[in-house]
C-alpha cells in the first residue's frame, strides 16, 4: 500500500486550505462545456470527508432555490481551483448524515472560533 | 509476443490528462531476465524464458529443487522464484542474460493481461453464471437460487454435458485484453493500467504487449 501511495504523491495536492466537517465553504470549480470553460462556485456545508491521499473526497452540502444539492469533489482534483473557509462549523460527528433528515432550526450547524 | 512477469500491488486511482479520476490497478513490473532462449530449429518454436524476483542464495536450498538450480547454472543466472516463456513472434532480436523492464510499454498502449482470478469455492449458478434465480414472492417456495429445470424427461434422459450448474468458481486463468497503460514509474519498476486485473493483491500477472 505505501508504494501506492509513493506513486500516486505527486499528484496530492498541498495548496488547498485545510477545512474539517461541518465547515462552510466556498469550491471554485472548474467545469469544462464543449470548448468553453467556467469557474463555478459551490457553497455548502462539509458533510463528510472519506478516503486517504489521492482517492479522498468530500460532500458538500447546500440548499438551492429550495432544492437540496449535494456533491462530492475529489480533494486533489486539478479542476478545484480555490477552495475558501467561509465559517468554522462546531459539529460532534465525523459525517453530517442526519442533515438530511433534520428540517429548520435542527439543521444548523453552530459556528466555532478556530484560531 | 513478449512481456514481463509482474506482481499486483492493488488498486488505486489517479487524475488523467482530462482532470477525471480514473481507477488504475498498480503493478510491479520485473525487473526480468532473459534465462533462456528457445528456438525454432532446437525447440521447434521460438520463446524466451523470464525470471522474475531473484532469491536470496540462502534461500536458494529450500525454495528451488535440484533439477531447476541445474538449469539455472546451466545458463549462469541466479535462482527466480517465477518463470514464464514468451513465445516471440516479433522481437526475436532478444538475447540471453538480457534484461528487460517496464520501460519496454508506452503510456497509452494496450496491452494483455493474465492472472489467476481469486478463488470463490463453490458457488451456486446464480453468483457462477448470473442466472436469475426466483421471485421472492408470488407462491415461490424452497427455491430461490435454484437452477430451474436442468433438462427434458425420456428423451434424453441424461443431463447434456456442460449444463451450467453449481461449481468450483474462480481460481482460474483469466485474461483481461486492452488494458490502456496509464503511467509508468521507470524507479520503481511500476506500472499502472486501466481497470481492474484478475487476482488477488500480491498475486503474479503476466503481461504482454499486444501485438
Amino acid at each position: 500500500m505505501d508504494i501506492i501511495h509513493e506513486a500516486t504523491a505527486d499528484q496530492l495536492r498541498t495548496d488547498l486550505p485545510e477545512f474539517r466537517v461541518g465547515d462552510t465553504v466556498k469550491v471554485h470549480y472548474l467545469i469544462k462545456e464543449g470548448s468553453k470553460e467556467r469557474i463555478q462556485v459551490f457553497q455548502g456545508i462539509v458533510m463528510q470527508r472519506r478516503g486517504e491521499k489521492i482517492s479522498q473526497s468530500f460532500t458538500v452540502r447546500k440548499i438551492s432555490n429550495g432544492v437540496v444539492v449535494e456533491r462530492v469533489f475529489p480533494s486533489h482534483s486539478p479542476h478545484v481551483s480555490k477552495i475558501e473557509v467561509v465559517r468554522f462549523g462546531r459539529v460532534r460527528r465525523a459525517k453530517l448524515f442526519y442533515l438530511r433528515r433534520v428540517k429548520g432550526k435542527a439543521a444548523r450547524v453552530k459556528e466555532k472560533k478556530r484560531y | 509476443m513478449i512481456g514481463l512477469i509482474g506482481k499486483k500491488l492493488g488498486m488505486t486511482q489517479v487524475f488523467d490528462k482530462r482532470g477525471h479520476l480514473i481507477p488504475v490497478t498498480v503493478i510491479e513490473a520485473g525487473p526480468c531476465w532473459a534465462i533462456q532462449k528457445k528456438t525454432k530449429a532446437h525447440d521447434g518454436y521460438d520463446a524466451i524464458q523470464l525470471g522474475f524476483m531473484e532469491i536470496p542464495e540462502k534461500r536458494v536450498k529450500k525454495l528451488v529443487t535440484k533439477p531447476l538450480q541445474g538449469h539455472f547454472k546451466k545458463h549462469n543466472r541466479k535462482c527466480y522464484r517465477y518463470l514464464k516463456e514468451f513465445r516471440l513472434k516479433i522481437y526475436k532480436d532478444i538475447q540471453e542474460d538480457e534484461q528487460l523492464d517496464v520501460s519496454m510499454f508506452t503510456e497509452d498502449e494496450l496491452l494483455k493481461i493474465t492472472g489467476t482470478s481469486k478463488g470463490k469455492g463453490f458457488q451456486g449458478v446464480m453468483k457462477r453464471y448470473g442466472f436469475k434465480g426466483f421471485k421472492a414472492t408470488h407462491g415461490v417456495h424452497e427455491s430461490y437460487r435454484g437452477p430451474g429445470s436442468i433438462g427434458q424427461c425420456a428423451t434424453p434422459a441424461r443431463v447434456f454435458k456442460g449444463k451450467k450448474l453449481p461449481g468450483h468458481t474462480g481460481h482460474a486463468t483469466v485474461s483481461v485484453k486492452n488494458l490502456r497503460v496509464i503511467k509508468i514509474d521507470l524507479e520503481r519498476n511500476l506500472l499502472m493500467v486501466k481497470g481492474a486485473v484478475p487476482g488477488h493483491r500480491n498475486a503474479v500477472v503476466y503481461i504482454r504487449k499486444e501485438l
